[in-house]
């Protein structure tokens, strides 16, 4: 995916209590976290970290309002315009019955639309490898991540320091 | 997660579990080579798929003629168990969707599995409307295609057709919630792997990564599909009685027809559940995650439906006698007496009076009786849809055309068959998939692990949970 590769410092944690201390701790002195990465979502996470709250409902609404008006005037045009059909003596327009598929559209159309749109911005999707900084991050470690490609030694030295001091159980760098 | 944990909550994973061993306790059977259990019940399921094949291409080459329909009963066990599959499904995404809403903790420990068990019984469902309609290589004309034929539309005001959108934007959304679910699971997999393992499991991954950001939208993801999924799950059903619903035959033609099928879905449902959750938690030896408290809770909702399912069976006695509508009146007289009068029996004993059993705790927590009554309930639901589908097409309007209807050995294998190909799928999930939920039985690991709540509370770590997290 990426090609540039970076310089990552990042320490382990072993619970998420802990991490989100830290995370807390190094929003107090104003470290800039690169990422922080955990083996299920840790609540109140996004919070600390100072994540805005993600807009896919929005985009779900929006997709499922295209499902809706699709569905719905799709087939209006078919029974008034296209091939107007008399079905058990009900009019051409005959809108209640058209209401289960227009809602089961919607429904698809949402669906879809939001978990394309997860993948898509999330930079995932089939055979995609994005690069992991520890295997078990998916397992029983909590991971804070720094950017350290621009850092100097005394910057890193600080860094490692702010990691362990915080409750890291391992302070490693890798490049990704 | 900063709700109070109440002392007396039964915990919901018990053998003081860490987040690695939760790993290595739900990874670990995808890894290790099967068990002789799991063997066997291959080859059985196995040998299900082949009859289902054969049954199948018996079907399409000599064609619907093999089965016993005619003209008077030209809907027989095709679409009872077209109906019951459907059913069955419901229950997956009760779990996932509802429970997700209702912030019911114990649904982690059996909603992937459930939500498996929808998406391979929708596949076992959607088979025989398809077969049944004769022409298999034409299916595709249910669709509203441009066509070179006018081009001719499908007839939008059908329920049937509404039957086709609906079942399948719910094998489409059941599919791609259960995957997305999936992901962190696949990826915790992934990073236990090596080689070969490793390169596939990261292919079906998508690259997960476990960032902050991602969880996230992850988490808003799943809540607003699980959001879509309630009323879907609701409509599914509502449509599928519909089917008989719009129609003008007596005995069908019922405004009580979608919440009675809504309920009765629910209830064959988590029977199902049940009887795969007890041999899944005993050959995987997942008793520490499936515990019997989620048991108990599963065989609280059986009662519920299934007492809703019987106060609407004697609704419907008591409508067709209060609407004074003969028609009406023969059909449901047909029902309980006429020659079917042994499918009303069964499902009624199966459906109404044997999950009473349930209102004793001591029965809600045996296995066995558990493992029983769910196999009860899926042959009562079955029957209720044979008495529905049946008993009523067998006594029309005209007494000359009155019929008797029993399957041919073609229509029996097909269902057997399709058993089989549902326990084939379900069985090669259980290899290569973590059959509950990782990540987030990790999430509640805090709040229902027995080291933090219940009667074996830890001491040294009941504070640090009460006071934050």
């Amino acid at each position: 995916m990426k090609q540039e590769s970076t310089q990552v410092l990042y320490g382990l944690y072993n619970d998420e209590e802990v991490l989100l201390h830290a995370v807390k701790k190094a929003k107090e002195d104003h470290l800039d976290i690169m990422d922080v990465y955990s083996p299920f979502p840790v609540h109140g996470l996004d919070n600390i970290l100072g994540l805005t709250e993600s807009r896919i409902h929005i985009a779900g609404f929006i997709y499922g309002l295209i499902g809706c008006l699709t569905a719905f005037l799709f087939m209006t045009w078919v029974f008034t315009r296209d091939w107007p059909i008399i079905f058990g003596g009900k009019p051409y327009f005959s809108a209640l019955s058209f209401i289960p598929i227009t809602f089961e559209v919607t429904v698809l159309f949402a669906s879809v639309g939001m978990v394309v749109t997860f993948y898509t911005i999330c930079g995932m999707g089939p055979g995609v490898d994005n690069p992991t900084l520890d295997d078990r991050i998916t397992d029983d470690k909590f991971c804070i991540a720094f950017d350290v490609d621009n850092a100097d030694e005394s910057k890193q030295a600080a860094l490692r320091q702010f990691l362990t001091d915080t409750g890291a159980e391992e302070v490693n760098v890798k490049s990704i | 997660m900063s709700a109070p944990i109440s002392a007396i909550r039964e915990p919901l994973i018990t053998g003081s579990k860490t987040y690695h061993t939760i790993t290595e306790d739900i990874c670990g059977p995808t890894e290790r080579t099967p068990t002789t259990a799991w063997v066997i019940a291959f080859i059985v399921a196995v040998t299900g798929l082949a009859l289902y094949v054969f049954s199948v291409t018996w079907t399409i080459w000599v064609g619907i003629g093999s089965w016993n329909l005619n003209r008077t009963i030209n809907w027989g066990w095709d679409i009872t168990n077209f109906v019951w599959w459907v059913g069955i499904g419901h229950a997956g995404t009760l779990i996932s969707a509802i429970l997700l809403l209702f912030r019911q903790k114990w649904r982690t420990g059996v909603n992937r599995a459930a939500e498996a068990m929808t998406i391979f019984a929708v596949m076992c469902a959607g088979q025989f409307p398809l077969i049944h309609m004769g022409r298999l290589w034409l299916g595709f004309f249910i669709f509203p295609y441009p066509n070179t034929r006018g081009p001719l539309w499908v007839n939008f005001n059908s329920p049937l057709l509404w039957d086709v959108f609906a079942i399948s934007t719910y094998f489409t959304v059941s599919l791609l919630f259960w995957y997305t679910g999936l992901v962190p699971d696949f990826a915790t997999v992934r990073d236990r792997a090596k080689g070969l393992r490793r390169k596939i499991y990261s292919y079906v991954s998508f690259g997960w990564t476990g960032s902050a950001k991602h969880w996230q939208r992850w988490e808003a993801l799943s809540l607003v599909l699980a959001g879509l999924a309630t009323p879907l799950v609701l409509s599914v059903h509502t449509i599928v009685s519909f089917d008989f619903a719009t129609s003008v035959i007596p005995g069908w033609h019922t405004t009580i027809f979608p919440p009675y099928f809504v309920a009765g879905a629910i209830f064959s449902g988590f029977a199902m559940v049940q009887t795969l959750m007890i041999m899944t938690r005993k050959v995987l030896k997942l008793e520490d995650y499936i515990t019997l408290e989620h048991i108990d809770s599963m065989n609280k909702v059986i009662l519920a439906t299934g007492s809703i399912v019987g106060v609407a069976y004697l609704t419907e006695l008591f409508i067709a006698w209060y609407s004074g509508y003969i028609y009406e009146q023969f059909a449901f007289y047909n029902r309980v007496m006429g020659p079917y009068f042994w499918s009303y029996i069964g499902m009624m004993g199966c459906n109404v009076i044997s999950p009473q059993i349930f209102w004793s705790k001591k029965m809600r927590r045996s296995i066995l009786v558990t493992f029983f009554m769910s196999i009860f309930i899926n042959i009562g639901m079955w029957f209720e849809r044979f008495v529905i589908i049946a008993s009523t097409l067998a006594r029309d309007y005209l007494p000359s055309s009155w019929s008797y209807y029993s399957p041919t050995w073609v229509e029996v294998c097909l269902f057997i068959g399709t058993l089989g190909l549902f326990s084939t799928l379900y069985l090669v999930f259980m290899r290569v998939a973590p059959v509950v939920a990782v990540a987030e039985i990790k999430g509640i690991l805090k709040t229902g692990g027995d080291q933090y709540v219940g009667p074996n509370i830890k001491h040294g770590n009941d504070h640090k949970e009460s006071t934050h997290h």
